[in-house]
């Protein structure tokens, strides 16, 4: 596998604005749900040609006014110019003949469907499906999205699901194309054949609004930035003249915290968590198969797991969770305990705790109240939540505000369903709910996935604080400078491999990136390399 | 057994068959739009009775027919209303429209029991009639052809064209639909209404060509088999037509053994077409993969458009 560093590369040719009047200009757009003004008065100028960046915390309205300008909301004030003109845009499809097109965040596409099906849904107008096929095929050439017409979607990956959704987008010719953190479903290496995707749209004049909330990938490809904050506009820069710590600071309003990780991890402490020879076969045909995996966490430390998405970083989690149970028992041991045939409950009861990496459906019941959701993984933790078998609501709905304050969940109502905070607040939730427990092991993957970068930071101090009062902590990343942030050591995980973990101090993400691409070889040889340069 | 004989089992094989094939077919497309209407045994029973009252007061049997599908497609609308506009759960509406459609229908019907109506004569089709065999299969009632018309009209529409693409995406994911800017609240009520209309024609079936009168609860259970059919057919509109037949030659079949004695107890024949179903329903379901692909994902979930 090639691999691949998001950020470490450069493109060539500056990143100029081009200069030419506005494709889109939005002006004064507000959008009221009822008292609340979701956008106030936002000014926004696209210009043909550019990728313009819109950058925002979770729940800064980013969504709101992507929304407006895609005819799915209508605004409650303010207008929209097209080339100049005054324009309204009652529907999606109303801007789709305006020329707009946009990939969702969560996809548009129907799994059931093949590809072209997909597509022609898309279209107003009605040509054979053959002559559409055609069409794809020629598209998916010449932008580098390659693309079989007859696939069914449900058997693609998430990648090639969207590159059907900016096929889909492209057929329509559009002018300008809005794309909704285009990249936090992909691998490094697909976003880079994304951004190859995007520099070839633009070449041709076509703009793209560009939400994202990793400021590295929009420092390196967008021409300019508008920032908004609790709906309002509050700066517009050039991202390539900023500091990522800049943009992140005017998003957030407040300079975003560094990490205090004053207090080195403590040494020759005891092991609380530790994997020995553990192996799995591929749970269904799509799985990675997990092969002789050895890991220690001892108390005070972090330890991350690095490495390309689907590798068996998931298979890793529900070995370790007690989602899947091994025949042996002391392939896993948490205390000193051996727990690798014991399930889920048995292992929090040794006092491990663990976050999954999807918080909706799986580290969260979307339908279910913050306090029913804290029931879910705390019921035989000792919190007192059951009295001879009833639930304790009280106790429940107390815990779920004592986690919501500390982690600073921000809701709508006191007790409202997990599914319908925003991303970021309830991944503050869901890791609240186990730090809150203070459990001796941590197994936490992707712990700030689509999370904006004050909550970020949050989750991130807690982790660290959590180990340095002398709990196990193992995260289990795919973004790398989160590895190297908050982890005391670090292994990487390839093709089910885990290679023999490292201490970060010194280690830079070159060197991670390497070991990544040089997985499954034993790491001794290079070891001296890496340390010499 | 004699030729004749033959003939006669085969042709109430097709007639048991009918009424099923409607109202599945009917049903599988409002499945696919992402509708479960569990109230097709009321449509039904409501198609039966105004098909048989209109039928009776007109002496019109084609007036009867066109009752019967605008007495279903009343019902369907009602049910529209209640669980596409007004959000309600889909699974007590359908139940409360089945109990609905039973009781307005006895109700209805009070004075047509054990009145004689008139069956709707077969139609011959020159030539082909006079084949040996398979020339039953050309002296059929209309209604049949009707029936057979429709599922393959069904079966074009759903996958040879645009409107039939648009029906199985909203049945997949109405959010992706309503994004892409289709109205899933008109295409649903849309399929419900077909639904509805399909009901009322395998209602008028029974009431005007199976057994030409009405009798109370006459539908017994068959908008139940109905819904079961289009499972076992994995919504395929061909499959579901081979599972009516199926379910129709069975409790056919099952009644000629009565008749001649064979050893079995009748109890066990009388419940060998359920067990035939659920056997092939259970063999079929082993193609995990393909009820996948056929399993309207949206079935049965209701659709608020935020605004």
């Amino acid at each position: 596998m090639e691999v691949i560093l998001a950020g470490a590369e450069t493109p060539a040719q500056s990143r100029q604005r081009p200069d030419s009047p506005p494709l889109l200009h939005a002006t004064g757009i507000t959008k009221m749900f009822g008292a609340f003004k979701a956008n106030d008065g936002i000014d926004l100028a696209i210009r043909p040609g550019e990728i313009h960046a819109l950058l925002g915390e979770n729940g800064a309205g980013k969504s709101t006014l992507v929304k407006i300008l895609y005819g799915v909301l209508q605004p409650t004030e303010g207008r929209i110019l097209w080339k100049g003109q005054p324009v309204g845009i009652p529907s999606p499809s109303a801007a789709r003949k305006l020329g707009i097109g946009m990939v969702f965040q969560h996809f548009s596409l129907f799994e059931a469907l093949t590809v072209v099906e997909n597509i022609a849904l898309a279209l107003s107008d009605r040509k054979s499906r053959s002559a559409l096929a055609r069409e794809i095929e020629q598209i998916s050439v010449e932008y580098g999205l390659p693309l079989n017409p007859s696939s069914v979607v449900a058997d693609l990956s998430v990648g090639e699901r969207q590159r059907v959704e900016i096929v889909r987008c492209l057929l329509q010719n559009p002018e300008l194309i809005i794309m909704d953190e285009p990249t936090s479903v992909l691998t490094p290496q697909e976003a880079d054949d994304l951004f190859v995707t995007l520099d070839k749209l633009t070449a041709r004049g076509c703009a793209v609004l560009y939400i994202s909330h990793r400021l590295e990938e929009v420092k390196r490809i967008c021409h300019h930035a508008t920032i908004l904050r609790h709906g309002k506009v509050v700066s517009e820069c050039d991202p390539q003249k900023e500091t990522a710590a800049k943009l992140a600071t005017m998003m957030v309003g407040v300079e975003v915290r560094k990490l205090s990780s004053d207090l080195p991890p403590p040494q020759n402490t005891r092991t609380r968590l530790s994997v020995t020879d553990l192996s799995l076969p591929q749970p269904h045909p799509f799985a990675v198969a997990l092969s002789h995996i050895s890991l220690e966490v001892k108390a005070g430390e972090v330890m991350g797991i690095a490495g390309i998405a689907g590798n068996g970083q998931g298979e890793l989690f529900d070995a370790l969770s007690g989602e899947r149970t091994c025949d042996r028992a002391a392939s896993v041991s948490i205390d000193g305990k051996p727990c690798g045939n014991s399930g889920v409950t048995a292992r929090r009861r040794l006092g491990a705790a663990f976050v999954p990496e999807e918080r909706l459906g799986h580290g969260a019941v979307p339908r279910m109240r913050l306090s029913d959701n804290v029931l879910l993984t705390r019921h035989s933790t000792g919190d007192h939540l059951l009295r001879a078998g009833v639930l304790d609501t009280d106790a429940a709905r107390q815990l779920a505000d004592r986690i919501s304050r500390s982690f600073d969940v921000r809701k709508g109502t006191p007790d409202p369903e997990a599914g319908s905070l925003s991303g970021g607040n309830l991944q503050k939730f869901v890791v609240g709910r186990e730090i809150d427990r203070q459990p001796g092991v941590l197994v936490v993957s992707q712990p700030t996935w689509g999370v904006d970068a004050g909550a970020a930071a949050i989750i991130r101090q807690a982790l660290i604080d959590l180990a340095r009062s002398g709990s196990a902590i193992l995260v289990i990343s795919q973004d790398l400078d989160e590895v190297l942030e908050i982890a005391d050591h670090v292994a990487v995980i390839s093709k089910g491999h885990l290679s023999p973990s490292r201490p970060t101090s010194g280690l830079t993400r070159e060197e991670i990136g390497l070991l990544m691409g040089g997985m499954g070889e034993p790491l001794t040889a290079d070891r001296g390399a890496l340390h010499a340069g | 057994m004699t030729g004749l004989m033959l003939e006669g089992i085969l042709l109430t094989i097709i007639t048991a068959a009918t009424p099923l094939l409607f109202a599945s077919i009917g049903e599988l497309v409002t499945e696919r739009s992402g509708v479960l209407n569990l109230g097709v045994e009321g449509m039904m029973a409501m198609g039966a009775v105004i098909g048989f009252a209109v039928a009776h007061s007109t002496g019109n049997i084609a007036l009867g027919v066109v009752g019967a599908i605008l007495a279903g497609m009343a019902m369907a609308a009602l049910f529209g209303v209640v669980t596409l506009i007004f959000v309600a759960n889909q699974v007590a509406s359908g139940l409360a429209l089945t109990l609905f459609g039973l009781g307005l229908s006895g109700l209805i019907g009070d004075a047509f029991v054990g009145v004689p109506g008139a069956g709707l004569a077969r139609v011959s089709i020159p030539g082909l009639s006079d084949l040996p065999v398979v020339g039953l299969l050309f002296r059929l009632d209309p209604l049949t052809y009707l029936a057979v018309a429709i599922t393959i009209a069904v079966s074009w529409f759903l996958f040879r064209m645009r409107g039939g693409l648009v029906l199985r995406a909203v049945g997949d994911s109405h959010v992706s639909a309503h994004a892409l800017g289709y109205s899933v609240i008109r295409v649903r009520f849309m399929a419900v209404l077909f639904g509805g209309a399909c009901s009322g024609l395998a209602g008028a079936y029974l009431s005007l060509v199976y057994t030409p009168q009405w009798t109370q609860a006459m539908t017994a259970g068959r908008g139940w088999i109905a819904l079961a059919l289009v499972v076992f057919g994995t919504w395929l509109p061909g499959r579901v037509a081979i599972g009516a037949l199926l379910f129709g030659g069975v409790s056919i079949l099952q009644l000629h053994a009565q008749a001649l004695g064979v050893g079995v107890p009748s109890q066990f024949l009388s419940a060998l077409p359920y067990l035939t179903t659920v056997i092939v329903l259970v063999i079929i379901s082993r193609n995990r993969a393909l009820v996948r692909a056929n399993t309207p994902a949206a079935l049965g979930q209701s659709f608020v458009p935020d605004r």
